[in-house]
C-alpha cells in the first residue's frame, strides 16, 4: 500500500461563442448632459468581469477617462439584446457590440465639438483625459463635458451610438458534417501532478502548470483570477462534484453543501500559469476570451496523471476515490506508469 | 405566537426587538435590524455565507437561535469598515481580486476576522483552516488566502 504521483497532459482547442442560428449581442452608449456616458446592456456579470472589460472598451473607443463610464446591465426586458453570459462569448461578442456602438457615439460627439470649436471634425482628437482637442494644437480643446451640455442644451444632438456583433449562423453541410461554428479559438495546455493512494483511492492534487492562450489580455488581473478561480472548478468536476453519483441510478444524490462535495481550500495545490496574447483579428482589441476553458484542461490532465500514476484509465467523472480503488482492484493492484 | 423582547450590541450600537420563538439569528439580523451583510446560502451550516462574530467568536448565524445572543455583541460585516475608511482585510481583498460574485465574501471576511483577532501572524496553514468552513465558488481560495496573508502582514507593519 502505497501512494503513487503522476502526471498529465491536456491540450484545448477552444471555441469562442456558439453559433445555434446565429450569435448577437447589442449595446447602446449615450451620454448624459454631465460628459460622462453609459453603455446599456443585457449581458450579465456573474463576477467574471464583464462590467469592467466592456467600461474599458467603451472608454478606450470613447477616448475618455474609464472613470467616465458606467456599464448598466440591470435589465434584460428593457436592454438591448443579448444572447447570454456563456460560451466564453463575453468579451468577444458583448466588446464587439459596444466597440460599434462606442465608435457611433463618438462620431456624434466629435461633430458636436467641431462645431463648438468651428473646425473640421477630421482634425480633432481626444486625449483620453476628457478632452477633445485640435490635432496639434493641444490648447484649442473643449471638455467632453462641455460638447455634451452643448449637444444636449444649444445643438439638440444625442451623443449616442449604435451597436450589434453578430456572428452569423453557419449551415451544417449534411454531406460532411462540416461547419464553422466559431470565428476564433482560444488554447491552452495544462500539466497536472496528482498524488494517489491506493489504499484508500483518494486523489490529491500537487501542482497544476498551465498556458493559456486567449488573444489579448483586455485586463490582466482579471484574466487571471478566472484563470485560477476556473481552474479550482476544473478539480471539482474532476474529482468531486456530481448530483448524481450513480447515475443513471438517483441514488445517493447530494441534497445540499454538505453532501454535494467540493474542494477546500485545503485541497487546492500551486498553481503557475503563462499568459500567451496572439490577438483574435475580429477581436475587440485583440481579445478572444478566457471563460469556459479555464476548468475544461484540468479534467482529461488530472485522468491522464492517475493513469501515469497508478496505471488505471478513469472514463467517468467526478474520479472519486470509490472509482478509483474499484479500477485499482479490477487490475490487480497498482502500475505505476513510466515518469515522463 | 409569544414574541420574546431581545437586546444585544449588533456593530458598536445597542438593539433591541422582539423576536418570534425559534427564529434564528440571520433571519433577525437580516430581516428585523435590516444589516444584510451576512447571507443566506444554505441554512444548515455548510456554507459559511452567514459567518458572524458573537463576543468575537465565530459562529454561523443560520444555525444561532436569536435568542441566544442576548445581552452579547454580534459583529458582521457591516461594522467592519472605519466611517468611509475600510477595514485592512477589505482592502487587502480588494488589492489582490479575491471576490467574484461576492457572495462568500462577507463570510470569509468575518472568518479572516476571527483569525487575525486571535492571531496577527497566521502562516499559511492556519488561514487555510480558519476558511475551511467557508465555500467559494468562483476564486479557487487562492486570492483569498493570498489576501488574508497580505492583512496580516499590513497590519503587523502599522502596529
Amino acid at each position: 500500500m502505497a501512494k503513487h504521483r503522476g502526471r498529465g497532459i491536456a491540450s484545448v482547442n477552444y471555441p469562442i461563442g456558439m453559433n445555434l442560428g446565429g450569435d448577437p449581442s447589442q449595446a447602446l452608449v449615450h451620454s448624459n448632459p454631465s460628459g460622462k456616458f453609459t453603455v446599456s446592456l443585457s449581458s450579465i456579470d456573474l463576477g467574471q468581469g464583464m462590467k469592467s472589460v466592456t467600461r474599458q472598451i467603451c472608454a478606450e473607443t470613447l477616448g475618455v477617462p474609464v472613470e467616465d463610464v458606467y456599464v448598466d446591465t440591470a435589465d434584460s426586458d428593457t436592454g438591448p439584446h443579448c444572447m447570454g453570459s456563456f460560451a466564453s462569448r463575453g468579451t468577444h461578442r458583448v466588446g464587439n457590440a459596444v466597440m460599434a456602438a462606442a465608435k457611433e457615439a463618438r462620431g456624434v460627439m466629435m461633430e458636436a465639438a467641431a462645431e463648438e470649436l468651428e473646425v473640421n471634425a477630421a482634425d480633432l482628437d481626444t486625449d483620453g483625459r476628457g478632452n477633445i482637442h485640435v490635432k496639434g494644437a493641444p490648447h484649442r480643446s473643449i471638455s467632453t463635458k462641455d460638447v455634451a451640455i452643448a449637444a444636449q442644451f444649444k445643438q439638440g444632438k444625442t451623443i449616442s451610438g449604435r451597436g450589434i456583433f453578430l456572428v452569423p449562423l453557419s449551415e451544417v453541410n449534411p454531406e460532411t458534417g462540416e461547419m464553422s461554428p466559431a470565428t476564433c479559438y482560444a488554447h491552452a495546455c495544462l500539466v497536472a501532478e496528482v498524488e494517489v493512494d491506493d489504499e484508500t483511492g483518494e486523489v490529491a492534487m500537487v501542482r497544476m502548470d498551465s498556458a493559456y492562450e486567449l488573444g489579448r489580455a483586455l485586463n490582466p488581473r482579471l484574466v487571471e483570477q478566472q484563470l485560477v478561480g476556473g481552474a479550482w472548478m476544473g478539480i471539482s468536476h474532476a474529482l468531486f462534484e456530481t448530483p448524481e453519483p450513480y447515475y443513471p441510478d438517483p441514488a445517493h444524490g447530494p441534497r445540499d453543501f454538505v453532501e454535494y462535495l467540493m474542494p477546500g481550500p485545503g485541497d487546492i495545490c500551486p498553481h503557475d500559469i503563462a499568459v500567451l496574447e496572439r490577438p483574435a483579428a475580429d477581436g475587440p482589441f485583440g481579445a478572444k476570451g478566457p471563460g469556459e476553458m479555464c476548468a475544461n484542461p484540468v479534467l482529461p490532465a488530472v485522468a491522464n496523471a492517475i493513469f501515469n500514476a497508478v496505471g488505471v484509465r478513469m472514463d467517468e467523472l467526478p474520479i472519486t476515490p470509490e472509482k478509483v480503488l474499484r479500477a485499482i482492484k479490477a487490475q490487480g493492484g497498482a502500475r505505476p506508469q513510466a515518469r515522463r | 405566537m409569544t414574541k420574546t423582547p431581545l437586546q444585544f450590541r449588533h456593530n458598536g450600537r445597542d438593539v433591541a426587538l422582539f423576536v418570534d420563538g425559534g427564529v434564528n439569528l440571520l433571519v433577525a439580523l437580516r430581516e428585523l435590524i435590516g444589516d444584510m451583510t451576512p447571507k443566506f446560502g444554505c441554512g444548515q451550516g455548510g456554507c459559511g455565507a452567514c459567518s458572524v462574530l458573537i463576543d468575537g467568536e465565530l459562529h454561523l448565524s443560520c444555525l444561532t437561535l436569536a435568542e441566544t445572543v442576548n445581552g452579547r455583541a454580534v459583529e458582521t460585516l457591516d461594522g467592519l469598515k472605519d466611517g468611509p475608511n475600510l477595514h485592512p482585510l477589505q482592502r487587502a481583498f480588494m488589492e489582490q481580486f479575491a471576490a467574484q460574485c461576492g457572495y462568500c465574501t462577507p463570510g470569509m471576511l468575518m472568518a479572516a476576522k476571527a483569525l487575525l483577532d486571535r492571531n496577527p501572524s497566521p502562516t499559511r496553514a492556519e488561514v487555510v483552516e480558519a476558511i475551511s468552513g467557508n465555500i467559494c465558488r468562483c476564486t479557487g481560495y487562492e486570492p483569498i488566502i493570498n489576501a488574508v496573508l497580505a492583512a496580516a502582514t499590513s497590519g503587523r507593519a502599522r502596529a
